[in-house]
């Protein structure tokens, strides 16, 4: 069967592109991010997961205002980033799972999540980036598949913290009734505190962001009880992007442990903040 | 249902604002395509003309004035295109609706995550 093995959190900061092609990683600016990583590299050396399932939020690449979808599951056999229109460099397209896709699809329909379908979708930096600061020396292909989960942070309303919670628990008992042998790690991509827009824009607040990273490991349904309006008023009108946490703590169901975690403000005008967390299977707890 | 009006300094991007700003966004999603970058800095007019903007958008494109582009409709994550044109990132963008200057904004930042 297949098998949960982590999550990881990070920021998705596209400036993030714009220092790996600079080449700007080991910077007194960019050092805590990539640094972050050292020990995320050396879990998925040893752990090699097979596929990643990436729960992040489009930033109006691949959806546009005409059909947003409030939840939305790539099922392609590969899947292309682009040219997002402010000058990062597009990285090499990613390889699908569309058996995974479509046992994920069907699962979460018959739990009543009416998700939207995509045999095609670009991805964007949000997408892109975590799995480039996951395996920056891959190419031109990428070590593992993978199986894009959106979550629209663009057009309100957007869908509650509670929503993506049952979401991430629907995709993780999903992922764990498929019969082949595999390893998985889900990521969600994106926050923590931060505002682009409007007289609050830079808005940043540690506190609350350093409240998430505790809460994500040792009590995620607190995180559940914030209201979209909390959530703005705490974290910034982009903090929305905690939904991608949620859902993604939500898909672990085992016992949780926080392998690595880091957080270094600001990454551009962002609260950055990379977390590993390990899944264990709770069977296992019975043996100790 | 969350009300999400009237929190401090934060537009909010609801049902009302996407009908208001759909000319708008939609012209501003074009950008991801270098091509049409290029049209737009060719013939800015001609271009909006062709994406019916309203006259209200026109004159907030014209301006280079985020506020006033917010105000007119427009999504923070589509106009972000429009700023990347001129080469503008989130900074740039956050200096100017604070009405802080570059290295303000970036101090600004900083303090926060101290």
């Amino acid at each position: 069967m297949a098998r949960i093995i982590g999550g990881l959190t990070t920021s998705h900061v596209p400036s993030i592109g714009g220092a790996i092609a600079r080449g700007e990683q080991q910077t007194p600016y960019w050092k805590p991010l990539f640094d972050a990583f050292t020990p995320v590299h050396a879990w998925l050396e040893e752990m090699k997961p097979d596929v990643a399932v990436v729960i992040y939020n489009d930033h109006g690449l691949n959806f546009f205002l005409d059909k947003m979808p409030t939840f939305a599951v790539g099922a392609a056999a590969s899947y292309d980033n682009a040219d997002e229109g402010w000058g990062i460099p597009v990285l090499p397209s990613f390889d699908g799972d569309p058996d995974l896709s479509w046992h994920m699809i069907d699962r979460l329909v018959a739990d009543e999540f009416d998700i939207t379908m995509c045999q095609e979708l670009l991805v964007d930096h949000a997408f892109t980036l975590p799995i480039k600061l996951m395996y920056p020396n891959a190419g031109p292909t990428w070590p593992l598949r993978t199986i894009p989960v959106t979550i629209n942070s663009v057009q309100h309303p957007l869908p509650s913290a509670a929503r993506c919670w049952k979401l991430g628990q629907a995709i993780g008992r999903a992922i764990e009734s498929y019969p082949k042998d595999l390893k998985v790690v889900v990521l969600g991509t994106g926050g923590l505190s931060h505002q682009l827009d409007g007289t609050r824009a830079g808005f940043i607040n540690k506190d609350f962001d350093l409240l998430c990273m505790e809460k994500i490991v040792s009590d995620p349904v607190a995180l559940t009880k914030y209201t979209n309006r909390q959530i703005i008023e705490l974290a910034g009108s982009q903090g929305v992007e905690l939904m991608t946490w949620i859902a993604m703590r939500g898909a672990l169901q085992g016992k949780v442990r926080a392998v690595a975690s880091t957080y270094h403000a600001p990454i551009s005008n962002t609260g950055g903040a990379v977390m590993l967390l390990a899944n264990e299977p709770v069977a296992s707890l019975a043996a100790e | 249902m969350d009300d999400l009006r009237h929190i401090p300094g934060t537009p909010v991007f609801q049902g009302e604002e996407a009908r208001r700003g759909y000319a708008l966004n939609k012209m501003c999603f074009s950008f991801n395509e270098a091509a049409n970058r290029k049209a737009f800095l060719a013939d800015e007019e001609g271009y909006m003309d062709r994406h019916h903007l309203t006259e209200p958008q026109r004159a907030a494109i014209r301006s280079r004035n985020v506020l006033q582009l917010i105000a007119a409709g427009g999504n923070v994550y589509y106009l972000a295109k429009f700023a990347g044109i001129f080469g503008l990132n989130v900074q740039d963008i956050g200096a100017q609706q604070t009405g802080m200057t570059i290295d303000e904004f970036k101090a600004f930042l900083a303090a926060q995550g101290a």
